[in-house]
């Protein structure tokens, strides 16, 4: 998008510290709310890590996520976001799981097509349909700020009475059975519903995509339903591909800010935050200049924020020490591929390429693959998911050529041997399973770029390369996300609040922490 | 023993299924409470998985369990037990011995440890502080819990509101920031909770191993940190943490309850396996024994697992279908082995220094947290570990009454073996190529260890299962995941010790707060019935 120019202004009544999704949205709706707003991204566009960028001549590609299903339909209304620009190459993209001897699995949110048992066609009616309810018991969850606990406050007490009402309303049946699953492990889930070692695969891979798990760690029932209820509270179009890649969203988010009032400005990293008194009073830019303002909202993740931004002295040893035990190193890779030509996966057609390609043959396959992860290596059989943006959106690519895009786990950020040597390895690796699914493709690559969590952590300035920044995990959920004491987008430091994936409800490009934090500020403001 | 057979039926008021610690807790409290209780045990001797066998010459084995420490105070003094010959001694000691020697020695004294841990890392002697302070705060916030009924949070009824607002209270109590590390405790890693205390492996080995003992988990799994925890409530004349060896092996324990029961005019009968669980018109009228013999009684209470009881032993057409689809759903898994070992001498540990206190407790070889999730990568993939972690202890030293004089009696606890191996059913093979994993395993830090082995019984999940009935040979009737602690331990909605069926009820470690030589799950079910009866004290 092009750099609006800063107003000649020196002080704001908010300073958002980056131009991610998160910070775009918290940005729009402070200015909405009358604050004037200025927003600093470090990159030369805004984006973060939603944005599309050329990785070989005359191919571009979304950077980070490729698929768009959490962010709200409210949210996209509200800040008008279609008329700021944002089209669809596709909505309700369905979901091919690929089996190794060519046999597939269609997934799509009416069922399951081919290849199903009779009992895991019927099962697999009752598992969505009853998934779908305890997912719509979460999501009034995600727009609200979490409860602070033992607070006498109204407002906490009676967040925590509707997190309980709407559980219970489910039923004393439902509500059990929520109550039973929701501490468990995936793949037992799964077993009890299912016999197909692919639709399991297939419906485990989301439990861990872009999570610190594999199929059998406790807590994935969790991040699968927290999956869902997001999606649910996103509404109905399931995912999307915006056209012109994740970046055109935030260039429609940017365009709402801006109309709304806001100042974008990029190629403005923020050296630190100031501290005047006891409280934030602005922004120092690495080039030295200084921006005063109310408030500082910071959509950076904590550790950043908190440890480098602002620097522990500001803060007490406890909740220090809380930030750096914050688990945030990334697991998940980015492959993205330049082919001359259509890529064509055994016994999936046309179509199919228009939808996402799962590669998780069975859950003890994921698993294995997680196994390397825990002892610092790459997995030996990464699992993947699979989008090929230019069967949906052309412009991406020149004419007649293609652009491949995956998601690689599992691939630890401190990987043991350093991924110097590790990438072109791992890319390899990556490349022989794709090859086994798609023969022939290696001949058609003419371009290949593979994103480790380390790079993502240079370029998208993301401590550990983690897309949520910070595992989601019970331990780092709800009001202990991201740590007690910053979990309501406040912080300890008056004037300082956060507003990125580090906070309630997490990552994926899904912009309602920075909905949540903007709403937080303006009514600290107003009260 | 005295024998049932010359009594009438008629006049019994319950039935009790199965003579393991819990049923024989049970058993006492209804005695007590003037009831005629009758104790039927599939095995000639009682005890389930808390005996004292002779296998081998002059040698008692603690074949299954093998320490005291779990066993709650109140319960050993409401039973008398001493009186009955129970006396438990305190270990004086425990280490981790290091792959490349060296070792990390265990005191109970607090200082004393954190001397010990101060010669690996003095930045871990600090934290140790902190962390003992954290984890007993918790025992000390689950303590009490472990004697009450798991309130139903689905219910209306005024005592599950009343348990819920009493768990309420409590955790309120703990102030806002103890509240986040509570919640944070119950669901964390084992590995992730001591990464945020220690930084030298050893030091986090050592401690980490209590979370894996009996678990289908690794230390990386969520929700390890509440087991490690589990292992920590030992509690002997309630000083928080200490464990303890039975004079005369675990078999002292029941014994004592059995005294203690027979005491207050309880029968039981042992070589009388229960084939079923009879019901009447919607209500427990009884048990058939394998013999065809049947037993009248309105209450009987299964000290079996919850698949045996109501897979097993009922009908399924007495039982509500989801009741029935969620036992099925029940976790009971095999993931423990275990060696009895008759010794020539004590064997040498080259690691350890003559005469430390630290080989009268318990000993262990796995010195980091990754040796111990790729022993569970092993199990997931159905084998047992190649490098297992083990628990091991010679009690013959502070008890010689166990062998022969100058012999020694070893109990080797293992940790990961399948119940079911991935390249088919357990044989005799197998049995011996595992027992020898197990025995190199020891050996590589003792070198004098093989040569004084006179007789070694290898025990798989699946030997524990056929010998004790425990499903899977699982130790604690059922695993103690988040999906399966308190309102949910054995079933949702019936957490509280009674079954679908009247007059039917539950009192193993199946049921809330779980397995370990405990007996919280026999007393809360006895106090369950007696409520029922009118009769709650």
């Amino acid at each position: 998008m092009t750099v609006a120019v800063a107003a000649a202004q020196s002080r704001y009544d908010c300073i958002v510290i980056g131009g991610g999704h998160n910070g775009l949205v918290c940005a729009a709706t402070l200015a909405r709310g009358d604050r004037s707003v200025l927003v600093l991204e470090a990159g030369t566009q805004v984006g973060g890590a939603a944005l599309t960028r050329e990785f070989a001549p005359g191919f571009r590609v979304s950077a980070g996520a490729h698929l768009l299903h959490l962010m709200p339909a409210d949210l996209l209304r509200e800040l008008q976001l279609e008329s700021h620009g944002l089209e669809w190459a596709a909505r309700r993209m369905t979901t091919t799981a690929l089996v190794p001897g060519g046999a597939r699995l269609c997934l799509t949110a009416e069922g399951a097509e081919h290849g199903l048992s009779a009992a895991d066609a019927r099962g697999y009616a009752a598992y969505s349909a009853r998934m779908r309810r305890f997912a719509a018991a979460l999501v009034p969850m995600f727009s609200r700020v979490p409860p602070r606990l033992g607070k006498e406050g109204w407002a906490d007490r009676l967040a925590l009475l509707r997190i309980g009402w709407q559980i219970r309303r489910l039923g004393r049946r439902d509500m059990r059975e929520l109550l039973r699953i929701g501490g468990m492990n995936v793949y037992d889930l799964l077993e009890e519903n299912f016999e197909s070692a692919a639709l399991k695969g297939a419906l485990g891979f989301d439990a861990v995509l872009g999570a610190n798990f594999g199929p059998r760690s406790p807590g994935t029932v969790l991040t699968l339903l927290y999956r869902l209820a997001a999606e649910s509270a996103a509404g109905a179009s399931g995912m999307s591909q915006p056209k012109g890649g994740m970046g055109a969203l935030c260039n429609a988010l940017a365009k709402a800010a801006s109309a709304a009032g806001a100042t974008i400005r990029a190629g403005a990293p923020v050296a630190r935050i100031l501290v005047e008194g006891d409280r934030a009073s602005g922004v120092v830019l690495e080039s030295g200049e200084s921006i005063g303002a109310q408030t500082v909202i910071s959509s950076a993740d904590p550790k950043t924020t908190f440890l480098r931004l602002l620097g522990p002295r500001y803060l007490d040893t406890g909740f220090v020490r809380r930030v750096k035990h914050i688990r945030a190193r990334g697991l998940a890779a980015k492959l993205h591929l330049a082919l001359n030509r259509a890529p064509s996966f055994s016994g999936v057609s046309e179509a199919g390429l228009h939808g996402r390609l799962l590669i998780a043959p069975s859950l003890q396959h994921i698993e294995h693959a997680y196994n390397h992860a825990k002892y610092g290596e790459f997995s030996a059989a990464p699992v993947m998911e699979i989008t090929v943006p230019t069967a949906n959106d052309p412009t991406l690519a020149p004419a007649g050529e293609h652009v491949l895009s995956a998601i690689v786990q599992y691939a630890p950020y401190a990987l043991k041997e350093g991924w110097e040597s590790g990438r072109q390895r791992f890319m390899d690796t990556a490349l022989d399973v794709l090859e086994r699914f798609a023969p022939g493709l290696r001949s058609s690559i003419t371009g290949a770029e593979l994103l480790t969590p380390a790079d993502m952590e240079r370029e998208f300035r993301i401590s550990g390369g983690h897309w949520h920044h910070g595992d989601l995990a019970f331990d780092q959920f709800l009001m202990v996300r991201p740590v007690p004491g910053a979990a309501q987008y406040r912080t300890p430091l008056e004037g300082l609040f956060l507003c990125g994936a580090g906070c309630h409800p997490g990552g994926g490009v899904m912009g309602i922490a920075g909905r949540n934090a903007a709403r937080q500020v303006l009514a600290a403001g107003n009260s | 023993m005295s024998s049932g057979a010359s009594r009438t039926p008629s006049d019994l008021d319950a039935i009790i299924v199965g003579a393991g610690h819990n049923g024989l807790v049970a058993a006492c409290y209804l005695a007590r409470a003037g009831l005629e209780v009758l104790v039927l045990e599939r095995q000639p001797y009682i005890g389930g998985a808390a005996v004292s066998r002779r296998l081998y010459e002059d040698f008692t084995y603690s074949n299954c369990s093998y320490v005291c420490s779990l066993l709650r105070p109140e319960i050993i003094r409401t039973l008398e037990l001493p009186k009955y010959g129970l006396q438990v001694i305190p270990y004086e000691g425990g280490c981790t011995m290091m792959q490349g020697g060296g070792h990390l020695a265990l005191y109970d004294n607090h200082d004393a440890l954190r001397r010990e841990i101060a010669r690996h890392s003095k930045r871990d002697a600090e934290a140790y502080d902190r962390y003992s302070r954290d984890v007993m705060r918790q025992c000390k916030f689950i303590k009490p819990l472990l004697m009450r009924e798991p309130p139903d949070p689905t219910s209306f009824k005024p005592r599950d509101l009343k348990e819920l607002l009493y768990l309420g209270k409590r955790f309120h109590g703990l102030g806002e920031e103890r509240m986040y590390d509570t919640l944070r405790f119950w669901t964390m890693s084992a590995a992730d909770f001591l990464d945020e205390y220690f930084e030298s492996e050893i030091v986090k080995a050592h401690f980490a191993g209590s979370s894996i003992i009996g678990t289908a988990l690794g230390p990386r799994s969520p929700g390890s940190a509440y087991v490690l925890l589990h292992h920590y409530m030992g509690d002997i004349d309630d000083t928080v943490g200490a464990w303890g060896f039975a004079r005369g092996g675990m078999g002292a324990i029941t014994k004592a309850l059995g005294a203690s029961f027979e005491a207050s005019g309880g029968t039981i009968r042992s070589a009388a396996p229960v084939a079923r669980i009879l019901v009447r018109n919607g209500r427990a009228s009884g048990v058939a024994l394998a013999d065809g013999e049947e037993i009248r009684a309105p209450l009987v209470i299964s000290n079996l697992d919850v698949r045996r009881t109501f897979l097993d032993t009922m009908d399924a057409k007495d039982l509500p279908d989801e009741f029935l689809r969620q036992v099925k759903n029940f976790k009971i898994r095999g993931s423990s082995g275990k060696l009895n070992i008759a010794l020539d001498g004590l064997p040498r540990f080259p690691a350890i220094p003559e005469g430390s206190p630290c080989t009268r407790g318990d000993m262990h070889v796995t010195d980091t947290i990754e040796m111990m999730e790729r022993a569970y990568d092993d199990w997931k993939d159905g084998r047992w570990s190649r490098a297992p972690y083990i628990d091991m202890l010679i009690p013959s030293q502070i008890d010689p009454t166990m062998v022969p004089d100058g012999k020694h009696y070893m109990s080797v606890f293992v940790q990961y073996c399948p119940y079911e191996l991935a390249d088919g059913p357990w044989d005799a093979a197998k049995r011996t190529a595992f027992g020898d994993t197990v025995i190199n395993t020891i050996a590589r830090h003792s070198p004098n260890f093989k040569e004084l082995i006179l007789h070694a019984e290898i025990r798989t999940p699946w030997d524990i299962e056929n010998e004790v009935g425990l499903t899977e040979g699982n130790i604690f009737q059922g695993e103690l995941t988040m999906d399966q602690l308190l309102f949910n331990r054995p079933v949702p909605g019936y957490a509280q010790y009674r079954a679908p069926v009247r007059g039917v009820y539950m009192c193993g470690s199946t049921t809330h707060p779980g397995g370990g030589v405990m007996g919280a799950p026999g007393a809360n079910a006895a106090r369950a019935v007696l409520r029922d009866l009118g009769r709650a004290h």
